[in-house]
C-alpha cells in the first residue's frame, strides 16, 4: 500500500503512511507559517505553553496520566524550521493496537488528546493561565541561551544569520530573548486563535490503522477548528552570492575557534549537487574528514550540509585560532578539488552508497518518514524516492563536477578567543 | 545448522538461537519487512572487567583498558576498518559499557560483505607501539573533555560514594594516569582473553538467511574455543561509603544525584524480574505521573530535568534520581518520605495499574530500535534470560513486589548523595 495524501478542511492535509511493521503508530499535527522576526517567538512559545494543561487534562501530571493509560503513550512538542517555514505542534507515539492485551484501541483517545491539546487548553478570561505563559517563557529563554553554550551551534546559526540576513532563513526558529520578553499572554493567545484560522495544517499518521479510521477519529477531534483565508507556507527564495565575500569575526571566551563558511548552490542538478557535498564535506570518508581533519590535523571537526530547499552549503568546523589562514585555505582547496573533477571513483562511488543506502533506509523509521513527508509539505518540494534513487544511480563524475561549479562562496564568520582578536 | 526458534506472539518477534562448535552464540531476529540489516558483536567484557583469573593466575589490569581497546580495534593491517565499512554505504560504531564491549553497523546493501568485515576486524587485532601510543593522546583528550562535564562528574562522585570495592567506583574510560601503563603487550593479552567467540555473542537483526550468517561466522572466526575466565567485581554490603559530597563546578544551579543501594539479583530470570519491579516503583515513586513528582514541580524545587531509573551492573545495583535543584537536600527528604508513605499505607491500587500499564508499553515500544532489539538479546544471552519473555513478568509481578522493593530500598541507610555546587563568580581562573 502506497501513502496518501488528502485535503480533510481547507488547508488542512493527511499525510497517511500505512506500515505494519512497526510496534508503535505515529499521529501529528503541526501548523505551518512563515518565519517572521515579528512572530517567531510567539510560535515557539505556542507549543511550550498549550502542552502545560487543556480544559478535561488542566495540568501536566493529568495529561501524563492521560499517557500512561494509553500504554506509555508520549506526546512530544516541536518547534521545526523546514525551508522559510516554522513549524509547531505536536508528535505523538503509541502502542500498536495489535500489541494491547484486551485489542483496546488507542487510536481514538490519542487523536482526542491531541485535539485538546490544539484547541482547547485551560484559559481564563479568554487568556492563556499566566503561570503557565510565564514559566514556559523562562525554559524557552533558557533553551535560546543553552545554544550559547554550545559554540559550535553558536558559530553554524550566527552564519547563517549574516548569510541570510533579511531572508527568511536566517531568523533562528526559536527566535531571540528579546522577542519571548516582549511576548505578553494577550498578544500570545491572539496569535494562537489567528494562526489556528489561518496557518496550513499538516497532520500525519503512520502505522497499521485504514486510512478511514484515521480520518474519523482526526475529523472528530479536529470538529471546532475554525478556518478562515488560509495562507500558504513561504517557498525558499534563491539568492546569489554577493560580488564580495562578507567576513565576519567575533571574539568571545572560547579555547577552540569555530571557523564557519557558507556557500550559494545555483545548479539545479541536486542529485549532483547531493553528491558533490557528499565527496566535499557530507560523511566520514569526505575530503574534509580525510584530508583537512585527519591527514593535515587542521580542525578537531570539519563537515559540510546542504540545504537544499534553499540552495546552500554550509562548513562547520572548530581549530585552532591561529590556524585560520591555513585551514581557510585548505577548505576551499577541497572544494575547488571537486570542482576540477579531482576526485577518484572509490570518492563517488561511498558518496552514493552512503546516500542511497540514506534514502532505502527511510522507510524504516516513522520519526524520519514524519520529518520527511512534513519537510515536503513545508517546502513544496514534492520528490519521489525512487525516481530520486535513480537519478542519483545515473550521476556522472562530470555531473558532479559541473554541479559543484555553480558553487560560490558568500560568508565567512569566524568565532575566535580574546587572545586570538589581539594577533 | 541447527537453530532454536522461539515465537514470541504477545510481541511479535521471533528469535532464531544457535551456538557454533567455537562456542560462539549466534542469534537472528527476522524482520522480513525492513530495507535496513543491522549486525551486532559483542564480547562480554567491559570497564569492570579489571580483575581476572586466567590458568589459575590473577591478573590485575588498569582501569580503561576495555575502552582503549575498543578504539585500537578499528585499525588492520591495511588501514582502518571504519572507512572501509562507511565505502559501502554501513554506518558502523562501536561502545564500552561496564560490562561489554560492542561493534555494529546497519546498511541495506552488501550485508554478508560488511558482516565479514565486521568479524575480521574485531577478531583480528593489530596494535604497534606507535599506534598505541598516538591513541593515548586521543583518549587522553577524550577523558579530560568528559571529566569537565557535570552529568558525568556528579554520577561518578555518586558511585564513589555508594561502593567500597566494586569497579564501579572507576570510571569506564579510566583516568589519564591508568591509560598511561597500557601498552601492545597488555591490549593483546586482554583481547586474546575476552575476544575469544566462547565469550562473544554476534546477533542479527533483518531480513537475512540464518545459514549464511553462520557460515561467514565460522569461515571468519577462529575455530578454538578459550578458557573460561573468572572475574572479580568486589565484595559489596549495604552500608555506604560517604553518605554526601559536594564539588563545586561551572554549572548555573546545583546539580544533584541521589543513589540507594539495592541487593543485586542472581543472573537468570531473577534479573528481568528485579528490573521490572524497581521499574515500576521508580515511576510510581518519582515519575512524572506521580503526586510526588507534581508537588516538587509546583513548588519549584524540581524542573523538567529531574526523573531517575534503576541500574544493575555486574555485582551491584542501584535506583538513583536527580536532576537540577536549588535545594537537592529538600527533594531528597521529600523522596525518602514519599516512599516510607508508600510503604506503610500502600500504593493505590488504581494507580499502580496505570503505571504497570505505562511501564509495559514503554518497554514494547522501545522494540522498534534494532539496536535495542540486539543489546537485550545479547544481554539475556550472557546473563541467562530470555528479555522478550517481559510480557509474562509484568503479568506477574503484583503491588505487594513494588511496595516491598519500596520499603527494602528506599531507606536512609543505604542512600548516598552527590551535589555539584555553582563556582562562585570570579572564582575560577
Amino acid at each position: 500500500m502506497e501513502p496518501l495524501r488528502k485535503e480533510l478542511a481547507e488547508g488542512v492535509f493527511l499525510t497517511y503512511v500505512p506500515a505494519a511493521k512497526f510496534k508503535t503508530g505515529v499521529l501529528g499535527a503541526q501548523l505551518i507559517t512563515p518565519l517572521e522576526e515579528s512572530t517567531v517567538a510567539a510560535g515557539a512559545l505556542l507549543p511550550a505553553v498549550l502542552r502545560r494543561g487543556t480544559t478535561a487534562h488542566r495540568d501536566m501530571r493529568s495529561i501524563a496520566a492521560e499517557l500512561d493509560r494509553l500504554y506509555g503513550a508520549s506526546i512530544a512538542y516541536t518547534v521545526r524550521k523546514k525551508g522559510e517555514n516554522q513549524c509547531l505542534g505536536f508528535v505523538g507515539s503509541f502502542l500498536d493496537e495489535r500489541y494491547v492485551p484486551g485489542g483496546e484501541q488507542l487510536l481514538e483517545p490519542m487523536a482526542d488528546l491531541l485535539g485538546e491539546l490544539l484547541l482547547d487548553p485551560l484559559t481564563r478570561n479568554g487568556r492563556f493561565l499566566s503561570d503557565y505563559v510565564e514559566s514556559e517563557k523562562e525554559n524557552l529563554i533558557d533553551a535560546i541561551e543553552s545554544i550559547l553554550n554550545d559554540k559550535r551551534d553558536y558559530a553554524d546559526a550566527r552564519l547563517l544569520q549574516e548569510m541570510c540576513r533579511g531572508e527568511r532563513y536566517g531568523i533562528d526558529r526559536l527566535g531571540t530573548v528579546e522577542g519571548v520578553e516582549r511576548l505578553t499572554n494577550q498578544t500570545l493567545y491572539r496569535y494562537y486563535s489567528e494562526l489556528l484560522a489561518t496557518a496550513r495544517i499538516e497532520l500525519f499518521y503512520c502505522g497499521s490503522a485504514d486510512c478511514a479510521r484515521v480520518e474519523g477519529a482526526l475529523d472528530r477531534a479536529l470538529a471546532a477548528l475554525p478556518r478562515e483565508r488560509v495562507a500558504e507556507p513561504a517557498v525558499a527564495e534563491r539568492v546569489g552570492a554577493p560580488e564580495t565575500v562578507r567576513e565576519i569575526t567575533e571574539t568571545m571566551d572560547v579555547t577552540q575557534a569555530k571557523l564557519a563558511m557558507g556557500y550559494r548552490a545555483a545548479s539545479e542538478d541536486t542529485s549532483a549537487l547531493l553528491l558533490a557535498n557528499l565527496i566535499f564535506g557530507g560523511y566520514s570518508n569526505s575530503k574534509l574528514f580525510l584530508n583537512v581533519r585527519e591527514k593535515l590535523s587542521l580542525c578537531y571537526y570539519a563537515s559540510s550540509g546542504y540545504h537544499r530547499s534553499k540552495g546552500i552549503i554550509t562548513v562547520s568546523s572548530g581549530i585552532e585560532a591561529q590556524n585560520y589562514e591555513v585551514a581557510r585555505r585548505e577548505i576551499a582547496a577541497q572544494l575547488e578539488a571537486v570542482q576540477n573533477g579531482d576526485f577518484e571513483p572509490w570518492e563517488l562511488e561511498g558518496a552514493r552508497s552512503c546516500m542511497l543506502s540514506s534514502l532505502r533506509s527511510r522507510e524504516d523509521s516513522a520519526g524520519r518518514l514524519e520529518e520527511y513527508y512534513l519537510g515536503q509539505a513545508a517546502t513544496g518540494l514534492w520528490e519521489d524516492t525512487d525516481a530520486l534513487i535513480a537519478q542519483l544511480e545515473a550521476v556522472t563524475p562530470e555531473r558532479v563536477a559541473e554541479a559543484a561549479r555553480s558553487i560560490r562562496l558568500d560568508t565567512v564568520y569566524f568565532l575566535t578567543g580574546k587572545e586570538g582578536a589581539a594577533q | 545448522m541447527k537453530w532454536n526458534e522461539t515465537n514470541y506472539p504477545r510481541i511479535g518477534e521471533t528469535v532464531l538461537r544457535t551456538t557454533l562448535p567455537n562456542g560462539l552464540t549466534v542469534a537472528v531476529v527476522p524482520k522480513p519487512l525492513y530495507r535496513k540489516r543491522y549486525a551486532f558483536f559483542t564480547t562480554r567484557y567491559g570497564g569492570m572487567d579489571m580483575r581476572f583469573r586466567l590458568d589459575g593466575v590473577w591478573h590485575d589490569t588498569p582501569a580503561g583498558i576495555a575502552h582503549y581497546l575498543e578504539h585500537k580495534m578499528f585499525d588492520t593491517e591495511d588501514g582502518n576498518a571504519l572507512q572501509v565499512l562507511s565505502q559501502n554505504g554501513a554506518e558502523p560504531n562501536a561502545f564500552t559499557s561496564n560490562a561489554t564491549t560492542a561493534y555494529y553497523f546497519d546498511c541495506t546493501e552488501h550485508f554478508e560483505d560488511n558482516l565479514k568485515i565486521l568479524l575480521s576486524f574485531v577478531s583480528v587485532p593489530y596494535f604497534t607501539q606507535e599506534s598505541v601510543d598516538k591513541e593515548r593522546g586521543i583518549i587522553g583528550q577524550e577523558i579530560r573533555m568528559v571529566e569537565d562535564t557535570p552529568d558525568w562528574r556528579v554520577y561518578t562522585n555518586l558511585l564513589e560514594c555508594l561502593y567500597h570495592s566494586s569497579p564501579a567506583r572507576v570510571a569506564i574510560a579510566g583516568t589519564v594516569e591508568s591509560i598511561a601503563e597500557i601498552t601492545p603487550e597488555t591490549l593483546y593479552a586482554c583481547h586474546k582473553a575476552f575476544y575469544d567467540p566462547a565469550n562473544m555473542m554476534l546477533c542479527v537483526v533483518g531480513d537475512v538467511k540464518p545459514d549464511e550468517i553462520a557460515a561467514i561466522a565460522e569461515e571468519i572466526l577462529p575455530n578454538s574455543r578459550g578458557k573460561a575466565i573468572e572475574r572479580d567485581y568486589g565484595q559489596e554490603d549495604m552500608r555506604v561509603v560517604e553518605k554526601c559530597r559536594r564539588e563545586a563546578m561551572e554549572v548555573s544551579m546545583p546539580q544533584f544525584l541521589v543513589g540507594f543501594k539495592c541487593p543485586p539479583a542472581a543472573d537468570g530470570a531473577a534479573l528481568m524480574r528485579q528490573d521490572i519491579i524497581a521499574d515500576i516503583a521508580c515511576d510510581i515513586l518519582l515519575g512524572d505521573s506521580s503526586p510526588l513528582y507534581q508537588r516538587l514541580y509546583d513548588k519549584g524545587l524540581i524542573n523538567g530535568s529531574f526523573g531517575g531509573g534503576f541500574d544493575q551492573l555486574p555485582g551491584i545495583a542501584y535506583l538513583y534520581a536527580g536532576g537540577d535543584s536549588n535545594e537537592p537536600e529538600t527533594v531528597v527528604r521529600a523522596i525518602l518520605d514519599e516512599a516510607q508513605r508508600l510503604a506503610r499505607e500502600g500504593v493505590d491500587e488504581a494507580f499502580y495499574q496505570q503505571l504497570r500499564r505505562a511501564s509495559f508499553g514503554s518497554t514494547l515500544r522501545a522494540l522498534n530500535s534494532f539496536e535495542n532489539i540486539a543489546v537485550s538479546v545479547a544481554d539475556g544471552a550472557f546473563r541467562g534470560f530470555d528479555p522478550f519473555r517481559f510480557p509474562e513478568v509484568y503479568d506477574s509481578v503484583t503491588r505487594a513486589d513494588v511496595e516491598a522493593f519500596l520499603r527494602e530500598s528506599i531507606v536512609e541507610e543505604r542512600s548516598a548523595l552527590s551535589i555539584l555546587i555553582p563556582k562562585k563568580e570570579g572564582a575560577s581562573q
